[in-house]
């Protein structure tokens, strides 16, 4: 050879690979979910704080998307004007609003030379709420227009004959059709506690202060601490999961009764 | 003028003026230039074969859709916003996921009756169609019968002084259209104008004070209810009567 040596692998994703694939104290999926449990069971003080600020922010982001989304998407719903089916296509769309998206946007309202810069609230669990309320609203809209408009054709005739406004429609649809929303409820909620891109940005995952359970899952990951990414992995399938049964069950009980 | 209080009473809706009326979906005529005026007191049965417009004919008149042309006048119409003094009973009634008794209130509170006089009303109103043992259970799971007593329990409960009823007893067994039947007398005993649909004629014979024969979108004859039964004065309307198809 020309004496010259063989450089060293510098470069990010060599070094990446060869951590990744070099023995390493939780070198199996089997150990780190050891671990992981380990962490749960031991109720580390670390992973409930992210956990209840996680819930915290996410059913704070849940209860405004509600309060405007089932208003809104049953007046949609019980009205008719020009312009209602350019307005239904929207809010179909706006769904799947990128979560990275809506924390730009958030975060360019909230910089400090944003137009609400003043208020201080960048990085802060009430800049994520903002954000997820943003992302959880259309779907809570979207999902309840179609909701009440399929209810909306077989009580229209009735409610109007008993002298009902629209406005006071879409309130009593919203009333009747109570267990369905809770399924809505539950799809805005999932949205909100699963996504990572929105609350990062305008969160910015400080330790203690921001970071959720999605923000931690990420960044833990990407440092190799796999048990506490399992973890909150693990908590976070089980909140939504023990949410969703117990949904589940109050809708049948519900609708044995009230039929 | 005079030294007393003057209490304005209202103006009675009756009678219902339809002047040419006619309403077509998709260039078909559904009701084809009816004329007619509803009065107040008897009881009006409109009778007629499966498709002549009978649904659409009330509907037009309570005010859930619109004539194509012609005019629908009111005595004294009401006012957008204010409680409507006429009410309407469906062939399949539509229920709240309430109780039968909130089902009761909720037309109350819409009627704009203070919510302390919602519940005795709406009891009273149970207890006259006999259902005052149900008033707690929930409206939704209640047996067809029931759920249309429920229906009219609602229209008792807010006195209007006209009510249309749908087909009310067409998909109901013997005994409960017999409930039903006894709780419309018992509306139209209490001053409450009766304006039915049904294509069943032992029940317009029971129920009926006049008739109206609709056929194919035209009322063809308006009768008598004695008379109608006896010597209908057009044939379609003979033939009706006969249990045949007038084609």
């Amino acid at each position: 050879m020309g004496g010259r040596e063989r450089r060293p692998a510098l470069y990010a994703p060599d070094r990446l690979f060869q951590r990744a694939c070099a023995p390493s104290p939780v070198s199996t999926l089997g150990e780190a979910a050891t671990q992981a449990l380990h962490l749960v069971t031991g109720a580390d003080p670390r992973l409930i704080a992210i956990t209840l600020l996680s819930l915290r922010v996410s059913f704070a982001a849940v209860l405004i998307a509600s309060a405007i989304g089932f208003p809104l998407g049953a007046t949609v719903a019980v009205s008719r004007f020009p312009g209602r089916h350019t307005l239904v296509v929207v809010l179909n769309a706006l769904m799947g609003l990128p979560p990275v998206v809506v924390g730009l946007l958030v975060y360019l309202l909230l910089s400090r030379a944003g137009p609400l810069g003043a208020m201080g609230l960048l990085f802060t669990p009430t800049a994520m709420i903002v954000a997820q309320a943003i992302l959880v609203t259309p779907i809570v809209a979207a999902l309840s227009r179609q909701v009440v408009e399929d209810a909306w054709i077989e009580y229209r005739e009735q409610l109007r004959s008993l002298g009902e406004t629209r406005f006071g429609a879409a309130l009593t649809l919203l009333w009747d059709l109570r267990f369905s929303l809770v399924t809505i409820i539950l799809a805005g909620f999932g949205r909100a506690a699963g996504e990572v891109g929105a609350v990062i940005i305008v969160g910015g995952n400080i330790d203690g202060v921001t970071r959720v359970m999605t923000t931690a899952i990420a960044l833990e990951t990407s440092k190799g601490d796999l048990p506490l990414a399992l973890g909150l992995g693990g908590i976070l399938l089980t909140i939504v999961l023990v949410l969703n049964a117990a949904a589940s069950v109050v809708k049948d009980l519900a609708q044995q009764r009230y039929g | 003028m005079s030294g007393s209080p003057t209490v304005p009473v209202p103006r009675k809706l009756l009678p219902l003026q339809l002047q040419d009326v006619v309403f077509s979906v998709a260039g078909r005529r559904i009701i084809d230039g009816v004329t007619l005026v509803l009065e107040s007191g008897a009881r009006t049965v409109i009778v007629g074969p499966n498709g002549a417009g009978k649904s659409v004919l009330l509907r037009l008149c309570h005010g859930l859709l619109q004539p194509t042309s012609g005019t629908i006048r009111w005595n004294a119409p009401e006012k957008p916003g204010s409680p409507r003094r006429q009410a309407m009973v469906f062939q399949r009634p539509v229920l709240l996921r309430r109780s039968a008794l909130s089902n009761v209130a909720y037309a109350l509170r819409v009627a704009g009756v203070p919510r302390e006089q919602r519940e005795p009303r709406a009891r009273e109103a149970l207890r006259s169609v006999g259902l005052d043992a149900l008033a707690g259970h929930p409206a939704r799971v209640l047996s067809g019968g029931e759920q249309q007593r429920l229906a009219l329990a609602r229209v008792w409960a807010l006195r209007p002084e006209l009510l249309f009823l749908d087909e009310p007893t067409a998909s109901l067994d013997p005994g409960a259209t017999q409930e039903i039947e006894r709780v419309i007398g018992a509306l139209h005993a209490a001053g409450t104008k009766i304006v039915m649909v049904t294509h069943n004629l032992g029940q317009a014979r029971r129920l009926g004070d006049e008739v109206v024969f609709l056929h194919q979108g035209q009322a063809l004859e308006r009768a008598p209810a004695d008379r109608f039964f006896l010597r209908p004065e057009s044939a379609e309307a003979a033939q009706f009567l006969k249990g045949q198809l007038p084609w």
